[in-house]
């Protein structure tokens, strides 16, 4: 009798305000690579680049939320994940990205675009195609329930392999000391 | 579990008691913490005896040079089914105490995670990292999330001094820069103001700038602060990644070590 081969793991990832290092930090697990494709297969994600997202399994998001798009994307992947997970320090506290909390949009914009030394003819870009920024940036949670939070700038691989390989074994994913960091 | 220890009897020191056998044989009071007995003199704090007999409690505002301050709560312990700070509190004779329990450190964990969001805590930018108490207690006790909305408050920097730059955005009102400058330095450089949300670190000069103090960078207060608050100019960065305080070692083992002669 042959044994029922376990059904693939549909994984999504993306990259909201983020930098994609805890992407490039996923690749990083090298030939682990393997062995999780072995078990899991890609949804949305910039590896495959599809663009929207059907139901998975997991969700790994990086990056906070800066503008109107990632507040979309965000919610599609809260709707379509069973499990959500906050992948890297933007995503948990914004990060770099909202070092700009404090200053005001309009004035970020004008001071980029129209007064930035050098520049002549410039103007804010208003494209319709383009998202509206927010006037902060968010960290994932105070968007969508968020189940689990992998911190780090970026998680190392070793980080990220263990605790994807605790969750598609059925364990409550948990870090040793030096593999949770912060910066 | 029996709650008054009374004298210990001759060569029945209690189990991993090693460190405080020299002090263990004069002193008669002991209370349990986490059900493991600690010794203590009339008049010491569950802390203070705690940490004499090798027993770390994690804290931010308490320092050894200092009388307790009691406001960063991480040190609350439950005796007898209440909260109390244990940096404050003296000990008595019998007491049983918790500390290392799943509520307590749920607990520690909320006020880390309270202090992250009220301030700006952005680690990968800090020069603290990896030296940052708030940051280590943050890791021992497994803060994987800040679970609240973030503040992200307004608080400039102040690059004032040749040798040494404020980062406000980090403060957590421990008051040691206050009381090492007025105690220790004998200066008075900082102080904190207003209330409630509105507390904030300020400097003691006309122009509120670090610039125009006696400040330097050698005073006590320039070394004391836990998180990434006073921080020294063009050393930033100087040890590597994986070396260094608390990088490989929890601060609970750090910490106790320190204390060692």
């Amino acid at each position: 009798m042959s044994e029922a081969v376990p059904r693939k793991l549909k994984v999504a990832t993306v990259s909201l305000a983020g930098c994609f290092g805890c992407h490039m930090s996923f690749l990083d697990i090298d030939e682990y690579l393997f062995e999780l494709l072995d078990k899991i297969e890609f949804d949305r994600s910039p590896l495959t680049d599809l663009k929207h997202c059907g139901p998975c399994d997991i969700g790994l998001v990086e990056g906070g939320v800066c503008n109107a798009e990632n507040v979309h994307v965000l919610r599609e992947f809260r709707r379509q994940c069973k499990t959500l997970i906050a992948l890297g320090a933007c995503a948990i506290n914004g990060g770099l990205p909202a070092q700009r909390n404090h200053l005001d949009i309009g004035h970020c914009l004008q001071a980029v675009y129209l007064s930035r030394p050098g520049l002549a003819g410039g103007h804010v870009p208003d494209d319709p195609e383009l998202p509206l920024p927010l006037d902060k940036v968010h960290p994932i949670h105070e968007v969508v329930r968020v189940d689990y939070f992998l911190p780090g700038c970026p998680p190392t691989g070793e980080a990220i392999w263990r605790f994807l390989s605790d969750l598609i074994a059925g364990r409550t994913p948990r870090l040793d000391y030096p593999m949770l960091h912060f910066d | 579990m029996s709650a008054s220890h009374g004298r210990p009897k001759k060569g029945s020191l209690p189990p991993g008691g090693t460190a405080h056998s020299a002090k263990g044989a004069q002193t008669s009071a002991t209370f349990l913490l986490d059900g493991q007995p600690v010794p203590f003199d009339e008049g010491q704090t569950i802390l203070e005896a705690a940490r004499a007999a090798g027993h770390y409690i994690p804290h931010l505002c308490w320092h050894p040079d200092f009388p307790p301050h009691g406001s960063c709560k991480l040190c609350i312990v439950k005796v007898a089914g209440r909260h109390v700070s244990s940096c404050a509190m003296p000990a008595k004779d019998g007491w049983e105490v918790e500390s290392n329990t799943p509520e307590m450190n749920g607990e520690r964990r909320a006020l880390l995670q309270m202090l992250f969001v009220e301030g700006n805590h952005f680690c990968p930018s800090c020069e603290k990292s990896g030296n940052c108490q708030l940051q280590a207690l943050a890791y021992d006790l497994e803060m994987t999330t800040p679970r609240f909305n973030h503040f992200f408050p307004d608080r400039p920097v102040d690059a004032t001094h040749p040798d040494v730059l404020l980062d406000f955005n980090r403060c957590i009102f421990c008051e040691l820069c206050v009381r090492a400058s007025r105690d220790q330095d004998g200066k008075g450089v900082f102080a904190l103001t207003n209330r409630g949300i509105h507390k904030h670190l300020v400097v003691n000069a006309e122009s509120g700038c670090l610039g125009d103090t006696d400040f330097s960078k050698d005073d006590a207060a320039a070394h004391i602060c836990p998180v990434g608050v006073i921080l020294e100019k063009r050393v930033g960065f100087a040890v590597p990644i994986g070396q260094r305080k608390y990088d490989a070692r929890p601060i609970r083992v750090v910490a106790m070590e320190e204390d060692k002669p």
